[in-house]
């Protein structure tokens, strides 16, 4: 009999104390999500810092996979930012890779999301807005903050357009942490409950018959939420870029 | 979508909030959990710390000079490949020059060689008919005074032969009226 925390869809969100731990009066444990926060740093380290060590001419499995990587990221800024946006690279290159790698790592089953937290996804869109906003000022000084200020605009329009700015440049740190929360969030609890469906009609004596269905829909789920997985680590990087572009040149 | 983000601005601060609401219930929204967010914070911090110091101490550096190399690897090859090709392009035309020059070269010797034996074969023939011409000449002139001998014996046999026929139809044959016969039927 399929039990109620098998079908419980919030239970693989829950953080769960492995060895406990205590800074100042502070609960720093070390949990789940520390120990796959771990697990992505290790895996992007055995790519990136293992597969190139041998700095071959022309690269092995592992190495290639890190040269992919980094054409993908540095195109990627450049593209937005033009060729300067490199100073960002090791930063954009360390957000992308980390996102992604927690994000695919989350798609292994019994394992930790650690992006589908959102202490960690605000923590990195806010991460990504302080660097825009030090890195604006110290480009630009007070010109940074022309970026609220859209050229060629009547003043009695300036009144309403400039706190629309403000809000809208606040508001980004909070669209980018949501989407890439809600995302893997939202795509973890659509599998969950369909695998428990699949498992409680199993369970459900004549409603077997139909247990398949819902076990197709998690398959198809599963397949989407790759594509999530990759798209949400893209869309987070791409934004990034998008809003270091505007500490690079403010002004529209 | 810019009012769905601003209403979600306003109630952000009211998170926690609800988080700590949420505690009393059984079930809780482990998302919203704060008090797993200090440890959460920490280990990001020192995960993504280390992972940002590796990265851009270690890997990209690397990474990006392997790239670089393999970068100018490829175009080095190129440009030599291009150099060599442009002088085998060169030679190509010079060998093509050299074999013209020797093909012209060789048809003024062969020219010439014929000019040559031509004009020795004019000169031999030359001298050949000259000298066939000559010894025409010759014979002719032996011919010509052999005949005369020849018809200078005639004459003297006719007049016998006459003589000897008129002898025995039982005339007699002056010698005038032989002569005038026989210079008569020589017309």
């Amino acid at each position: 009999m399929a039990s109620g925390k098998a079908i419980e869809p919030m239970h693989q969100f829950e953080i769960n104390k492995i060895v406990e731990l205590k800074l100042f009066g502070t609960d720093i444990s070390f949990t789940n999500a520390s120990l796959w926060m771990l697990i992505a740093l290790a895996v992007i380290s055995l790519i990136t810092v293992y597969g190139s060590r041998q700095r071959a001419m022309v690269p092995g499995r592992l190495q290639s996979l890190a040269e992919v990587s980094y054409e993908f990221v540095a195109n990627t800024l450049t593209g937005v930012t033009g060729r300067e946006g490199m100073q960002f690279f090791p930063f954009v290159f360390s957000l992308f890779m980390f996102v992604f790698a927690a994000n695919l790592l989350g798609m292994i089953p019994g394992s930790f999301t650690v992006t589908s937290q959102i202490i960690v996804t605000a923590a990195f869109a806010l991460l990504v807005m302080g660097i825009v906003v030090v890195a604006g000022v110290m480009k630009h000084g007070s010109h940074f903050f022309g970026l609220f200020v859209p050229s060629g605009v009547p003043v009695p329009i300036l009144l309403l357009m400039v706190p629309i700015e403000i809000i809208s440049f606040l508001s980004r740190p909070v669209s980018l942490s949501l989407r890439l929360f809600g995302n893997m969030l939202a795509g973890h609890i659509v599998l969950k409950a369909f695998g428990g469906l699949a498992v409680m009609l199993l369970g459900a004596g004549a409603w077997a018959v139909i247990a398949p269905l819902p076990l197709l829909m998690a398959v198809a789920v599963t397949a989407l939420e790759f594509l999530v997985a990759f798209l949400q680590a893209y869309v987070f990087t791409i934004l990034t870029c998008v809003y270091l572009n505007d500490a690079l040149h403010p002004g529209h | 979508m810019r009012f769905v983000l601003v209403t979600l601005i306003a109630t952000l601060p009211a998170l926690p909030a609800l988080a700590a609401g949420a505690e009393g219930g059984g079930h809780r929204f482990p998302p919203f959990d704060s008090s797993t967010y200090a440890s959460q914070l920490f280990w990001l911090v020192l995960t993504f710390g280390a992972l940002y110091a590796l990265m851009s101490r270690v890997a990209l550096p690397r990474i990006g000079s392997v790239l670089e190399e393999r970068r100018e690897t490829i175009e080095g090859a190129l440009r030599a490949a291009s150099a060599a090709q442009k002088e085998a392009e060169e030679q190509a035309a010079a060998l093509e020059a050299s074999l013209a020059k020797a093909r012209a070269n060789a048809q003024s010797i062969a020219g010439e060689a014929r000019d040559k034996s031509a004009k020795e074969i004019d000169a031999q023939r030359a001298s050949v008919e000259k000298d066939l011409a000559t010894k025409l000449a010759a014979a002719e002139a032996r011919i010509a005074e052999t005949k005369a001998k020849a018809m200078g014996n005639v004459e003297g046999i006719a007049k016998d032969a006459v003589s000897a026929i008129v002898e025995q139809l039982g005339g007699k044959a002056t010698d005038a009226a032989v002569a005038k016969a026989i210079s008569a039927a020589q017309g």
